[in-house]
């Protein structure tokens, strides 16, 4: 018997995505689901725990309370370490705890689109995370999603559920190991936050030149909860289109996305995210920080306030490095009820020369005086991601080439 | 030393200095003083090399070095230091790691900054919502990490409180009588200043040795700083306009009857 929804993600296989470049989804091979599963993170090889490094995992796991590693299309790791939380695959998890199934697919819609419908159909794995009732989870469970093998497309379905008064921190890590070059990456993310929860979620991407990533990532947040999303995109990547959605049902919740992303020559980015505030009291705060050194970026923004008494502000700030540089800044704003105060700041242009001639009448060279401006500029953005990841993310801007061309 | 010959500078296509020749000798502390708008800190930021500043004709000379069209951080390279009047804010950018790259490790910026009750503003993006008298002790931390022999003050004391005066005075006065590390400069001759102050208060703290008037793009006159001072006190600059109409009359007059 073919369900509803299997029909309504059938009709959806040919559908395209409101946003990004159009993707052909026969023009990869489908992700391996046989790798053989790794006893331990620190047995695989050096290049492969050299990028999980570089996107903020830890391969001994050591300071994390579980972790989870899909390759290609097979989870060949899931540990845990800590209390208070449980970490498995989706599809075992279905197993294990039959009412998962009133959650899966019910913050994405299978039919949203064909990366979405087809995930939906292949019955894609992924990580399940449970924060349990009241847990206070010392440690971040991290989370990663490696492509392994040249041409290959990944589907991924991860759920997520922060219980009652739980507080607890996730770190994705998605990358590319060398020289798979082309690929496809469809993530399907569904979070639930129930009353007093408080997550915060850090993903970095690390991907490569001819990759294409189409996440889909929905947020339910209950009364009091708090959402911190950070999102760090600074290596090249060939087309991301994304646009995380916190759907803030109760009051008095509270979410900040923040964005730090580069599109290197040849890359286009179309980054946006998105709270709807449903209900009095709610909180929400997008700040973007993006650059160009050749790329193109699209920034965009959405708040939607359906009740009275929140307050929202939306922030998109792009930089050109260089002349074949494109920044789009698209904001939007969306009251449907008078008593709301939100606020938009978008602006997109050079460096300023009167910055830069600043630093150098200190001795820095012209060169010094622009890294350190645009360091600076994605500091802004990065300031609420958790200590442990500063140092590597920091890394990372330091060996980013941000002299443009 | 620094020689400016015959400058003549123009913003946006305005004429704004005109045929402007002074010297700032190497041990020597040179007070400028002028009216709003006569033109004293668009003389700084020419000399300091920042875009925008076009020089029409004369010439900057640091040590017999013609550096008219150098970039601005050879300029600083060559042991020019400036404290601008309004410097841009730098978001993200925080002090601290600003001192750190500018003093190369070869200056104690915490304690500096302790000096100047500026400790807590190290870990703030530079300038990002300082007040009046906070920029002006950030620049002077800033001139002290990076140790110039030429040091270019653009009103060091406006904005600033009675309490912090005392310290950002202490602090020009270490930073104008230290011991010079610049390549190319006489050690012993000691570091050259050339110091815009619209009040005169700076000079309590610096030994001042010559002044110069500026009206409307160009020098006016030329004197002891304390003298100059007290004259400008006493009558205002509408005097020293006066003073130089009158000798430009006498020069007309000269070249008429020698004609
Ligand atoms: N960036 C600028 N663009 C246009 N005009 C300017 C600019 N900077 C200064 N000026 C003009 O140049 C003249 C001299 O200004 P300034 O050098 O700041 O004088 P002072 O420092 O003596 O008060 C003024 O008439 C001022 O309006
Ligand atoms: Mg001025």
């Amino acid at each position: 018997m073919v369900s509803n929804e299997e029909k309504r993600a059938r009709d959806a296989l040919k559908k395209e995505a409101k946003f990004g470049e159009d993707i052909d989804l026969d023009a990869y091979h489908e992700g391996r689901r046989d790798i053989a599963e790794v006893e331990s993170m620190e047995d695989l090889p050096e290049d492969t725990r050299t990028t999980m490094l570089d996107s903020g995992i830890t391969p001994s796991g050591k300071g994390r309370s579980g972790n989870f590693l899909l390759m290609d299309n097979s989870v060949v790791h899931s540990a845990i370490m800590g209390e208070g939380v449980e970490l498995m695959p989706l599809r075992q998890a279905l197993k294990v705890h039959d009412w998962l199934k009133d959650y899966v697919w019910k913050a994405v819609q299978p039919d949203t689109d064909k990366y979405t419908a087809e995930t939906y159909l292949q019955k894609a794995d992924g990580y399940f995370i449970r924060a349990l009732p009241g847990a206070k989870v010392k440690m971040p469970v991290q989370t990663c999603l490696l492509l392994k093998n040249r041409n290959t497309k990944q589907y991924v379905h991860n759920v997520l559920i922060a219980e009652e008064g739980s507080e607890f921190e996730v770190v994705t890590g998605c990358a590319t190991t060398k020289g798979v070059e082309k690929g496809l990456h469809l993530g399907i993310s569904e979070f639930f936050m129930k009353k007093n929860s408080k997550l915060t979620f850090t993903m970095v991407h690390n991907w490569s030149e001819f990759i294409g990533v189409r996440p889909r990532t929905s947020v339910i947040m209950d009364e009091g909860t708090t959402y911190i999303n950070n999102y760090v995109a600074l290596k090249p990547v060939k087309t991301i289109q994304t646009y995380p959605t916190a759907h803030m049902n109760g009051p008095n919740g509270v979410c900040r996305f923040n964005t730090v992303a580069v599109a290197h020559p040849g890359g286009v980015l179309d980054l946006g995210s998105r709270a709807i505030l449903n209900a009095p009291g709610c909180k929400a705060e997008l700040i973007s920080r993006t650059i160009t050194t050749g790329g193109t970026v699209i920034a965009r923004g959405q708040l939607i306030g359906n009740s009275p008494g929140i307050k929202a502000h939306l922030e998109c700030k792009g930089l050109i490095l260089s002349d074949k540089g494109v920044q789009i800044a698209i904001p939007e704003l969306e009251a449907r009820v008078p008593d709301v105060e939100m606020t938009h700041e978008a602006a997109v242009g050079k460096i300023a020369q009167d910055q830069v001639e600043y630093l150098m009448s200190r001795g820095l060279t012209e060169e010094e005086a622009v890294g350190m401006i645009v360091r600076g500029f994605l500091d802004v953005g990065i300031r609420g991601i958790p200590d442990h990841l500063k140092a590597e993310i920091e890394k990372t801007l330091k060996e980013t080439d941000v002299r443009g061309s | 030393m620094l020689e400016i010959e015959n400058l003549t500078v123009e913003i946006e296509g305005r004429e704004i200095l005109h045929d402007l020749s002074l010297n700032v000798m190497t041990g020597y502390t040179t007070v400028l003083f002028g009216p709003n708008g006569s033109g004293k800190s668009t003389l700084l930021m020419t000399i300091m090399g920042f875009s925008g500043y076009k020089v029409k004709s004369g010439r900057i000379l640091l040590n017999g070095e013609d550096i008219t069209h150098l970039p601005v951080n050879e300029r600083a390279k060559r042991g020019i230091g400036m404290m601008m009047q309004r410097p841009p804010n730098l978001t993200g950018v925080r002090l601290k790691d600003l001192v750190r790259v500018t003093s190369k490790g070869n200056v104690d910026t915490e304690k500096v900054a302790e000096e100047l009750d500026m400790a807590r503003f190290l870990e703030r993006d530079v300038n990002v919502g300082f007040s009046g008298g906070e920029i002006k002790r950030s620049e002077i931390l800033q001139l002290t990490a990076q140790d110039p022999c030429l040091i270019l003050l653009d009103e060091p004391e406006s904005g600033v409180d009675m309490v912090s005066i005392e310290k950002l005075g202490v602090k020009v006065h270490d930073l104008l009588t230290g011991p010079t590390h610049c390549a190319g400069w006489r050690e012993k001759s000691g570091k050259a200043a050339l110091i815009i102050t619209h009040t005169g208060q700076i000079l309590d703290y610096v030994e001042a040795d010559r002044g110069y008037v500026m009206c409307n793009g160009t020098v006016a006159c030329s004197g002891n700083p304390r003298e100059l001072l007290a004259e400008i006190r006493k009558m205002g600059y509408q005097e020293c306009i006066r003073c130089k109409i009158n000798q430009a009359n006498l020069i007309k007059e000269n070249i008429v009857s020698e004609g």
